[in-house]
């Protein structure tokens, strides 16, 4: 499964962004052979509607899955029309320890917003 | 230079834009006010007469025909705000991003896309024959004010002064509220939360080209490092209301400063006089 993670830096040991929308970079990870392309997130500086403009993004590059310290209500509902899996509840961790929580059940999967609007406003 | 329209604006909240708007409009000749704050109006406070509904104010929101959208997704490229989102089939449209551009329905090649009118606000007059009086009220929930300020400074009337009290702020609706006057009142507070909220709004009116000068309110409290930054900068200092008790007692109960003290009128109406010599 390829799984996106927000994080604060371009490789597999840098830190989980917990911010969603407006988070520095999304890792992209084959969860089976642990292959993965990172990328720069655009949508950290937009206007508004930083959500689902990044779960577009990642939907585009193949994104099944993500994981992520919190979900807006747009970027929910974005993440729910496009079809992939939101594991929330990350953060404090590197990229490749998250993954590992989320393989063994840590991480909390969910259906709807953990957030108000504009949490990752900064 | 003609001076016909004039906003009141500041950085900083609370420091006494709509007392400066509303006292100055009762101490000149043939003035008219419209309270361009339209999440908060208060200017009408000031006024026994009560409020009245004139028009509702709409913008245009995209209605999606998805028997003929063919998910191209130009619109969702072609959106600032990411108002649009297209995920695999489906498409998101999220309404409380949208600023009713009108720009999704022009970019569609295939004319899928109608518009509705989506109700933000009112705007409302009141007042009386000596001066009237206009504001906005935007809807709760709204997050877009602009689009009432736009329209209520339809409401100007060209062979009077306008007095424009904007929202406070230096984002869209100030700069909404600054545009096409042709004088700026910047109003700050003698402190240091003062002084920086100017020195913003310095900045945004500056880049706007309005030309402008600075009302120092309640003079007296904090320090004088505002009066050094204006002549710094060359900024006329055009009045320093005094920190005056008995303002304050006014304002508590919603009395004009120039009705409880008509002396305080001479000021008022040295403001207007000052500008026109400087513009």
């Amino acid at each position: 499964m390829k799984i996106a993670i927000t994080a604060k830096g371009d490789n597999l040991e840098a830190e989980v962004d917990p911010i969603f929308g407006r988070c520095q970079y999304f890792i992209i990870v084959d969860s089976e052979t642990m292959e993965f392309e990172a990328l720069i997130n655009d949508s950290a500086s937009a206007m508004g509607g930083a959500g689902p403009q990044a779960v577009q993004f990642i939907s585009k590059h193949g994104a099944e899955a993500i994981i992520t310290g919190n979900l807006g209500p747009n970027a929910s509902q974005a993440v729910n029309a496009a079809g992939i899996k939101a594991f929330t509840g990350a953060g404090g961790t590197s990229v490749r320890e998250a993954l590992e929580q989320q393989k063994n059940g840590k991480l909390q999967e969910s259906n709807s917003a953990t957030v108000g609007s504009h949490a990752g406003m900064r | 230079m003609k001076l016909k329209k004039i906003t009141i604006a500041s950085g900083k909240g609370g420091t006494g834009k709509t007392t400066i708007a509303v006292n100055l409009a009762m101490s000149i000749d043939n003035a008219m006010l419209i309270d361009c704050d339209v999440e908060g109006p208060n200017s009408h406070i000031f006024f026994k007469e009560p409020m009245i509904k004139l028009k509702d104010v709409s913008i245009p929101a995209p209605v999606f025909d998805l028997d003929i959208c063919t998910l191209c997704e130009k619109c969702a490229d072609f959106c600032q705000y990411n108002a649009i989102s297209i995920l695999g089939e489906k498409l998101l449209f999220f309404e409380e991003l949208c600023h009713g551009c009108g720009g999704c329905k022009i970019i569609c090649p295939v004319n899928a896309i109608t518009e509705k009118d989506h109700h933000i606000g009112i705007i409302e007059k009141g007042g009386n024959k000596k001066l009237a009086i206009y504001h906005g009220l935007l809807n709760i929930g709204e997050p877009f004010g602009v689009p009432i300020i736009r329209e209520l400074k339809g409401f100007a009337d060209d062979s009077k002064t306008t007095i424009f009290d904007s929202p406070p702020g230096t984002a869209c609706p100030a700069v909404e509220a600054i545009r096409d006057s042709d004088y700026c009142i910047l109003v700050t507070e003698p402190t240091p939360f003062g002084l920086h909220d100017l020195t913003l709004s310095v900045d945004v009116v500056r880049e706007i080209g309005t030309p402008f000068g600075v009302v120092i309110n309640r003079d007296g409290i904090g320090d004088d490092r505002v009066e050094k930054y204006c002549k710094e900068q060359n900024i006329p200092l055009l009045a320093k209301i005094p920190n005056d008790i008995n303002i304050a007692r006014l304002y508590s109960k919603g009395i004009p400063i120039v009705e409880g003290m008509p002396e305080y009128k001479t000021m008022f109406a040295g403001i207007y006089k000052s500008i026109m010599e400087l513009i």
